[in-house]
């Protein structure tokens, strides 16, 4: 094995216990700066020691022991220094002393939720959503600042400052890193899945940049997704918001043509749907509503996108099924977004009358004002209707709001189509 | 990216060994890790090939060969497909696996092709049929 191979080896390793430790130390020394470096000064005992001795059998275990003792280390060092300083020595010291007893308590105590526990503070309700968002892929996920800027279109010192204050802020709410129960969970939770659908959106849709899709943002916010739904089997709304990853990502390739262009559902070529992600959301969804979860909002949604995945010809997707599914979708998470898609889909099953109707009710709604997906789709029931000059008309306002440039080509290729 | 990992045959697995209680029980606890890391996506252990039937092709014959097989070594005894970042963590996840079978055995991870590597030969009525596939393997 040459070096190079030997430091990659390593290091794939490392990727895998990384969060693990983080989480493991973070509760132990309570600060999860902290316990970012004393995981990465592990990894480079590792790697000067691991070449000589191979990589140890039980590595996760081997690289835990080496960040606590220098932790210990690090604690008694400080002690020492402050001892000679203070003439409290005797109180400091006692101090001390217990912190090194309960890192070491601790260090026998595998609960085995560490890492459940590193997920739901990183994704505490205390840090912006954009926050959570940043830690959890850099903690949780192990993206470099580097990772995580290009993903979401940003500067390197703009995500590494978000994540410095996120980290800020955790310490001096003292957080506990434990995994929250009773009263607070249901809202915790909430929390932790909104910051993963908003990484799997970031990725799905981006609407900054020429990128129609940025896989990785995807392929990290379904593998916390799956994580999530191992660790917590018994939760109908994880299942549910792994159903829906699963099933939207199962179109990605299809997504954007060999030009780059957007290509949309009724359009794209279903060969390329990717059948394994189809079967596995199918099972995520059963396994939610079996736990008795039909009617929570990631769940409806993903039983609309399981609408789209079982047609295996556009003109075959139960279009009524959707517009009844955005029916319920809408009282239990009131939207205008969502009633735009109610909108889009009573559109498809009953008619682009009964599209421009129920347009026509939320078209004054503040959130939908510069939003481009409602002329396109106004564009898109009165082209349908035959009328074609106003159809013109709102494709080119919607080509005019969208920020992303392959959607923007695509409107304008509509509104020529309203020549025709 | 995705991989299928398989486990390799061994004189054992051919003979229908059923794994022991301690194996199925560490093994039980690896997939369990796979699963709660997030990259396992499927998987399956094979019965033995005298419980196979291969089919050979040369230009339009066809003939039905019954197992078992020889060439042990070159059989697969099962397989998971697991989701991972790169080759690398392939292997890390790999070398952590329980020893499959009570002698030497092996695993072997090879990258999975998708349909897009495809994308020149598929025309509309490939995909159709592709999608009718897909359909029912979904149970739509």
């Amino acid at each position: 094995m040459t070096d190079e191979d030997a430091r990659r080896a390593i290091e794939a390793v490392f990727r895998i216990e990384r969060a693990r430790l983080i989480a493991g130390l973070a509760r132990m020394v309570r600060d999860v700066d902290r316990a970012e470096e004393l995981t990465q000064e592990a990894l480079l005992v590792a790697l000067s020691d691991w070449p000589k001795s191979g990589i140890p059998g039980n590595p996760g275990a081997w690289l835990m022991a080496t960040a606590k003792r220098r932790a210990i280390d690090g604690i008694r060092h400080e002690a020492m220094r402050e001892r000679k300083h203070a003439e409290i020595a005797r109180d400091l010291d006692g101090d001390r002393d217990t912190t090194v007893e309960r890192i070491e308590t601790a260090m026998d105590d595998d609960i085995g939720d560490e890492l459940l526990s590193l997920v739901f503070t990183a994704c505490h309700p205390i840090l912006s959503a954009d926050a959570r968002a940043a830690l959890t892929l850099r903690l949780v996920g192990g993206l470099s600042v580097e990772e995580i800027a290009r993903a979401f279109v940003s500067g390197e010192a703009t995500i590494a400052q978000r994540i410095v204050r996120a980290k800020r802020t955790i310490g001096n709410a003292g957080l506990a890193f434990e995994v929250p129960r009773g009263a607070d969970r249901d809202a915790r939770l909430a929390s932790v899945l909104e910051v993963i659908y908003l990484i799997f959106n970031e990725g799905y849709a981006a609407t900054v940049g020429e990128d129609l899709t940025r896989p990785l943002l995807c392929a990290e916010a379904q593998r916390l997704g799956r994580l999530l739904a191992g660790l917590m089997p018994t939760e109908p709304e994880v299942s549910g918001l792994l159903a829906l990853m699963e099933l939207q990502a199962s179109r990605l390739s299809a997504r954007a043509g060999p030009d780059g262009a957007l290509v949309p559902l009724p359009r794209q070529n279903r060969a390329r749907w990717d059948q394994l992600l189809i079967h596995r959301g199918l099972a995520a969804l059963k396994r939610a509503e079996v736990l008795g979860g039909a009617d929570g909002p990631y769940a409806l949604q993903a039983a609309i996108a399981a609408c789209h995945a079982r047609a295996h010809k556009a003109e075959d997707t139960d279009w009524a099924g959707i517009a009844g599914l955005y029916d319920r979708l809408r009282v239990v998470v009131p939207s205008p977004v969502i009633d735009l898609n109610r909108a889009v889909a009573h559109s498809m099953a009953f008619g682009p009358e009964a599209g421009l109707r129920l347009v026509d009710e939320i078209a004054g709604a503040a959130a939908l004002r510069h939003y481009a997906p409602l002329p396109a789709a106004r564009g898109d029931f009165l082209f349908r209707a035959g009328r074609l000059a106003e159809a013109r008309v709102q494709f080119e306002e919607a080509a005019g709001l969208t920020q992303n440039a392959v959607e923007r080509s695509f409107l304008l290729s509509r509104a020529r189509s309203c020549d025709g | 990216m995705r991989v299928v990992v398989f486990v390799k045959a061994t004189k054992d697995s051919e003979q229908g060994a059923l794994p022991s209680t301690e194996l199925l029980e560490a093994m039980g606890k690896y997939n369990e890790e796979l699963v709660n890391a997030g990259i396992m996506v499927g998987g399956d252990g094979l019965k033995p090939s005298s419980q196979g039937k291969r089919i050979a092709f040369d230009g339009p014959s066809r003939t039905i060969i019954d197992g078992p097989f020889a060439e042990t070594r070159e059989l697969v005894a099962g397989y998971w497909i697991w989701e991972v970042k790169d080759m690398d963590e392939a292997i890390a996840w790999a070398r952590r696996c329980p020893n499959p079978m009570p002698g030497p055995s092996e695993l072997e991870i090879r990258p999975v092709y998708g349909i897009e590597d495809f994308a020149q030969n598929v025309t509309p009525e490939v995909a159709e049929i592709h999608g009718r596939t897909r359909d029912k393997l979904a149970g739509g």
